[in-house]
């Protein structure tokens, strides 16, 4: 069999969160009015000067300290020329020469399959505005623009051809995302249009030295959309190539509903963007100085917290890896842990209980009705046997639709545990007297009968008993029996 | 130099129409500009950090404070057609 390889290489470009445009003081709120944060300068009316967004450059630094690279100590933008309706000035203001960061990389995956996945250059660029071709269903007869995105602050960040396998695709984009979101500089919501990717992917016989011809893929809008796509695209190849068809370097676009790629009806002409320096904006200059101060904003990253977690609370690689994702939900697993400190405890709560409900209901960590301190206090009232394992699962949920607190929830629905002996003892009295069959089996040696009676016995009261006490105090009874 | 094809080629690039006198008219005239800006070519530019702006300034930057926009009939005001409180054009399909 003839063995393939898969190079794939991903651009993807992310908004920054910042208040304000890259080069106005527009808002970069998303979702307002359409063409309600537009100004002369982002539309490019005769006569405007852009100046840069301080926090831009600072969060550009940033990102590109958390990704390795080297932050060039000058750098410039540059003029990007072509005509679309979605950029009024007919030139994107972006980089070329002299970007402000290269020669980072990112380490993916985990154990053997740990790798460097290079980062080329990260870029800091205006975004352009957005086309609308349909108003709900209604296909329009022309396209729609609205400028409102039009100059927020991107982060284009440029993979090296490092990439093998869609699937490593999918992992670098997590990856990514992760480091990105706990830098607090961008959201990465593909829905919302914070983050998308394109990515360029080529098959060549195992072993050739010389890449193959590569296809652009576009229009995804999730990671799995971009791992479906290049997984069509690595089979497209390779069949053609088997076929003897000639690849042609192009752009294609995903469908998502049909699950393929296809051409992008391109224009004849080749994309020539005749780059040259912004005459209006001077040169960025980085002092080292600067640089340490922004490294020093720099918190733990994912990959570092993942591996405090498994050495600090001894969790497993996989729960360490779950908790550290987002920095939200590995602030809440402290936050709880700190309060009670039983970390195999409070990791199945948060990963079983909480993130069950909060994606049930779609809702972040952030959002979470349940407070840390209350998990807390809830897992107390468990350890103390205020309440039982079973009854606390019930409380949660309570907790979780209304934001009550433990504690008044449990006195609210009468939930406190029964471990009063004599209670319960009167309880098996009754149920054992109900089920005369059963105490008969028990006593010709079928044992697993036990499990019945002590389930009426819970139901009885509510799941209040204490279960170690019911099983106990019904074994000795049916021994006098 | 400078040929005729260039010349067609930028003249789209920039979306102009040029006629056929035109054409002959700025293959000549851009010849000579380029011929007058190879001068500086003679220049020994050896130890001369490239310019990439004329004003020996960096590092102009606003914060990151928003500013009130154009109000949207404002903006709209500049759209050949409006839509839904869109610019209107013509339809352009990837
Ligand atoms: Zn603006």
């Amino acid at each position: 069999m003839v063995k393939y390889e898969t190079i794939i290489g991903l651009e993807v470009h992310i908004h920054l969160k910042t208040e304000s445009k890259l080069f106005c003081g527009c808002s970069t709120e998303f979702g307002a009015a359409p063409n309600t944060h537009a100004c002369p300068v982002c539309t490019g009316m005769p006569g405007i000067l852009p100046v840069v967004n301080k926090k831009a450059v600072e969060y550009t630094i940033k990102s590109a300290l958390a990704l390795n690279c080297e932050v060039a100590s000058r750098s410039i933008f540059a003029r990007k020329n072509y005509f679309y309706p979605d950029l009024p000035k007919n030139y994107q203001i972006s980089q070329y020469e002299e970007p402000l960061a290269q020669n980072g990389y990112l380490e993916i995956g985990t154990g053997s399959e740990r790798k460097r996945v290079g980062i080329t250059r990260i870029n800091l660029e205006e975004d352009a505005g957005k086309l609308l071709h349909y108003i709900g269903s209604r296909e329009i007869d022309g396209s729609l623009v609205d400028f409102n995105r039009c100059g927020v602050p991107l982060l284009e960040i440029v993979s090296s051809p490092d990439i093998t396998s869609p699937e490593e695709a999918y992992t670098y984009l997590t990856t990514l995302k992760n480091i990105i979101r706990y830098l607090e500089v961008s959201d990465c919501d593909m829905e919302k249009g914070s983050l998308r990717c394109d990515a360029n992917v080529s098959v060549r016989l195992a072993g050739k030295k010389k890449l193959g011809v590569k296809a652009e893929v576009k229009n995804m809008n999730s990671f799995r959309a971009i791992q479906k796509a290049l997984e069509y695209e690595v089979k497209r190849q390779i069949k053609a190539l088997e076929s003897e068809e000639r690849i042609i370097q192009e752009t294609r676009l995903w469908d998502e509903k049909k699950e393929r790629t296809y051409p992008m009806r391109s224009k004849e002409e080749a994309h020539d963007y005749r780059y040259f320096p912004e005459p209006d904006l001077v040169p960025l200059i980085v002092e080292k100085e600067w640089i340490e101060n922004i490294r020093k904003t720099i918190s733990e990253l994912p990959d570092r917290r993942r591996e405090r977690f498994i050495k600090e609370y001894k969790l497993s690689e996989y729960n360490a890896g779950v908790l550290t994702a987002e920095k939200a939900l590995a602030n809440y697993f402290e936050k709880v842990v700190k309060l009670y400190n039983n970390p195999k405890v409070v990791t199945n709560w948060v990963m079983v209980e909480l993130l069950g409900r909060l994606n049930a209901v779609n809702k972040e960590v952030e959002e979470s009705p349940v407070s840390p301190g209350q998990l807390a206090e809830l897992l107390k009232l468990m350890e103390k046997g205020t309440i039982s394992g079973k009854i606390a699962k019930t409380v949660f949920e309570e907790m979780f639709n209304s934001g009550k607190n433990p504690q008044v929830i449990v006195k609210e629905k009468k939930l406190v545990q029964i471990t009063d002996e004599k209670e319960i003892g009167k309880i098996v009295e009754e149920v054992l007297k109900e089920n005369p069959d059963a105490v008969e089996e028990y006593g010709k040696g079928k044992e697993k009968t036990i499990g019945h009676l002590v389930g009426q016995v819970m139901r009885k009261t509510q799941g209040k008993a204490n279960p170690q006490l019911v099983n106990k105090i019904l074994k000795e009874k049916l021994l006098k029996k | 130099m400078i040929t005729k094809e260039e010349v067609e080629y930028v003249a789209r690039l920039a979306r102009l129409k040029l006629t056929k006198d035109e054409k002959e008219k700025y293959t000549k005239q851009l010849a000579d500009i380029l011929k007058y800006i190879n001068k500086l070519n003679e220049l020994d530019t050896e130890k001369v950090e490239p310019t990439s702006h004329v004003l020996r300034l960096s590092n102009v930057f606003r914060e990151d404070k928003v500013r009130p926009s154009l109000k949207q009939e404002e903006i709209l005001a500049n759209a050949p057609q409006v839509e839904s409180s869109h610019f209107k054009v013509k339809k352009v399909i990837e």
